[in-house]
């Protein structure tokens, strides 16, 4: 039973702490998936016990999801409990909660872990962000994925779902549910909504709306609007985030409505939001051997189109780091899905495991490259330099530059 | 000269919003820059599924996910693209692209979902998935790739592969792809030309009807370094 702690929960628990503590003192991991783990293994009902009598948002999608929970996690103020490290899969989830007691708590889950983590948390609030492909060596097509939680979501009476309106198979996934949230924000990336996941005809992209010729189409009942302002149930408010990137403005537009569904004053959360100016290591300033560096992550192809679009507006050189580790996925081929045509004019130097695959890339992009083998290719600069990072790569570079 | 050459080098890029998963639109792209760069005049069309299917020197078929895959077979049947195939056009095509050209595959859902029949190969559903890196011995040459699909490939015996597995799966742990006088097809998805140039040089030779003059690029250093890692000679440190 939820609720009821039994002595093998109170030992779960401690072992969770105990391992993660030894975890992060051996300095092998961020000490937030061991525990989790060993914990689960001696309590499988942990997270639901865990749950119990704390009030929950979760967040899922492809792309954005630790940057929208820090946004929900701050705009919420006081103690929330939060996996903030990014470890979005059950062990980090029972870390998050293990490591405080505030009744609220914000995760962001695995999109293949939604369906665990709604039944184990009863969440008031669900924010789906956006459906995206991203690595297809390990993961499921992302239309079984929006039709996975499409299936379970319809069934669920009790929460809100806050929902990306411009992603067709958000929406696919989230129409069914009786408390919907639909927002209105700018999504660049449509490359796997082009077929309908109704009647799999084309999808027809405009403007404003996308709409299919079975009916499929944008819902018109809008609570979120984002575009020069933004719109919250009727209300203006000034979104000015510290965080660049439009991609931000549309996690925030969902994080601050996701906030208003769990009764939380828009006004208030916005100033906290807007403060926000490094999520998780991500555009933080680090210094590596004597460069001052910001880093940037992207994962998948929508992410790299949104992160290329913000990185537009400058023409100085780019650093970019691919690895295809386990994490990553195996196979680099969506290189070939991101238009890395935009950066013609720009000097991007490569780095990474597949690094080659990406000096191929760009060099068949017309972009000018150099493969970079040794630190001494690397030009001195006074000024930060942009490191565009996919995952492990990003966690490398992360470790190994320092704080400016 | 092929007769499906002109003087101009016409690249479909066929169905991508269907047929086009994990960057194989990337194959057109190469074709066209490695042709570009030796002044051979070439145009890429992107075929869509609206679009009428234009006259073309080589189709170039993708991979893609089962519905969108029993999508584009049907849509292909309607177009005019197995005439144009049958007037001199060629076609590269990869995973379900490769499927597709044979007699029939399986789909979610049926088990026996007819192909457009340009090529004697019945694909049936594998026991497994085969995820992970493909090597073929395509002649005196190695083509190297990346695989991720659950068929199993059976060609007629009169239908010549295109090379022999020495890593992965490819057909069925043996033979991999398909070799005919206007079609060539391998399991290894995304923009494999990208990663084996001299394929693309082969494809583009075929088309046009002569050997090519060799192009050095930065695909060079990678075809080699993928060689070397998968067939067990790792290279180079890396930063940071």
């Amino acid at each position: 039973m939820p609720g009821r702690f039994s002595f093998r929960d109170d030992l779960a628990k401690g072992a969770v702490r105990t391992v993660n503590l030894l975890s992060r003192l051996s300095a092998r991991g961020s000490g937030t998936v061991a525990g989790g783990r060993v914990g689960l293994a001696i309590a499988p009902n942990l997270l639901a016990h865990l749950a119990d009598g704390r009030e929950f948002i979760l967040v899922s999608g492809t792309n954005g999801k630790t940057t929208t929970a820090a946004m929900i996690a701050s705009g919420w103020g006081g103690e929330v409990a939060w996996n903030a490290t990014g470890s979005n899969m059950p062990p980090g989830h029972v870390a998050a909660l293990v490591n405080s007691t505030s009744n609220r708590a914000v995760l962001e889950v695995d999109e293949a872990w939604l369906f665990a983590a709604t039944r184990a948390t009863k969440p008031r609030v669900i924010a789906l962000l956006n459906l995206s492909r991203d690595q297809l060596d390990r993961a499921n097509e992302v239309r079984l994925v929006a039709e996975r939680w499409r299936g379970f979501l319809s069934n669920e009476r009790d929460l809100t779902v806050v929902a990306n309106a411009n992603d067709p198979l958000v929406v696919y996934a989230a129409e069914l549910v009786p408390s919907v949230a639909w927002c209105d924000v700018p999504t660049p990336w449509h490359i796997d909504a082009v077929s309908c996941p109704v009647c799999t005809k084309p999808v027809h992209f405009e403007e404003e709306t996308w709409w299919s010729e079975c009916g499929f189409a944008k819902p018109t009942v809008i609570a979120t609007a984002l575009t020069d302002e933004l719109f919250v149930d009727g209300e203006s408010y000034a979104l000015k985030l510290e965080l660049p990137g439009s991609f931000n403005r549309s996690n925030a537009a969902m994080a601050l409505t996701a906030l208003s569904r769990v009764g939380v004053d828009v006004t208030a959360a916005l100033s906290k939001v807007n403060a926000l100016a490094s999520v998780a290591g991500r555009f933080s300033l680090r210094r590596w051997k004597g460069h001052c560096i910001r880093l940037l992550l992207a994962k998948n192809p929508a992410g790299f189109t949104a992160m290329l679009a913000t990185l537009g507006e400058v023409n100085d050189d780019l650093w970019m780091a691919i690895n295809a580790r386990v994490a990553d996925g195996h196979d680099p081929s969506w290189l070939y899905d991101v238009p890395f045509e935009l950066l013609r004019g720009r000097r991007v130097y490569c780095f990474g495991e597949r690094r080659l695959d990406l000096a191929v890339r760009l060099d068949y992009a017309g972009v000018d490259y150099v493969v970079v083998h040794g630190e001494r290719a690397l030009p001195v600069s006074d000024s930060v330099i942009d490191v565009l990072a996919n995952y492990t790569a990003f966690q490398e570079w992360r470790a190994g530059s320092t704080a400016c | 000269m092929a007769r499906g050459f002109d003087g101009v080098l016409k690249v479909a890029l066929v169905y991508p919003e269907l047929l086009g998963t994990y960057g194989d639109g990337g194959n057109a792209l190469v074709l066209e820059e490695r042709a570009r760069r030796r002044g051979i005049e070439v145009r890429l069309v992107r075929v869509g599924v609206d679009d009428e299917m234009p006259d073309a020197s080589i189709y170039l078929l993708g991979g893609g996910e089962d519905g969108p895959q029993r999508v584009g077979v049907d849509l292909l049947r309607r177009s005019s693209f197995v005439e144009h195939v049958r007037d001199g056009g060629f076609v590269f095509a990869v995973c379900a692209g490769l499927q597709i050209l044979g007699t029939s595959f399986a789909v979610e859902g049926d088990d026996e979902y007819q192909g457009l029949g340009l090529v004697g190969a019945v694909t049936r559903r594998g026991e497994t998935r085969a995820v992970g890196d493909l090597v073929v011995r395509v002649g005196d040459r190695r083509l190297v790739g990346f695989e991720n699909h659950g068929g199993r490939t059976q060609l007629d015996a009169s239908v010549e592969p295109l090379g022999v597995v020495e890593r992965g799966r490819g057909n069925d742990g043996a033979a991999d792809g398909f070799k005919t006088a206007s079609a060539w097809a391998t399991y290894a998805h995304g923009p494999v030309l990208a990663m084996n140039p001299w394929l693309a040089d082969e494809l583009i030779a075929s088309v046009l009807g002569h050997e090519l003059e060799p192009l050095a690029s930065a695909a060079d250093e990678l075809y080699r370094e993928r060689l070397a890692t998968l067939t067990g000679h790792s290279s180079s440190g890396r930063l940071p």
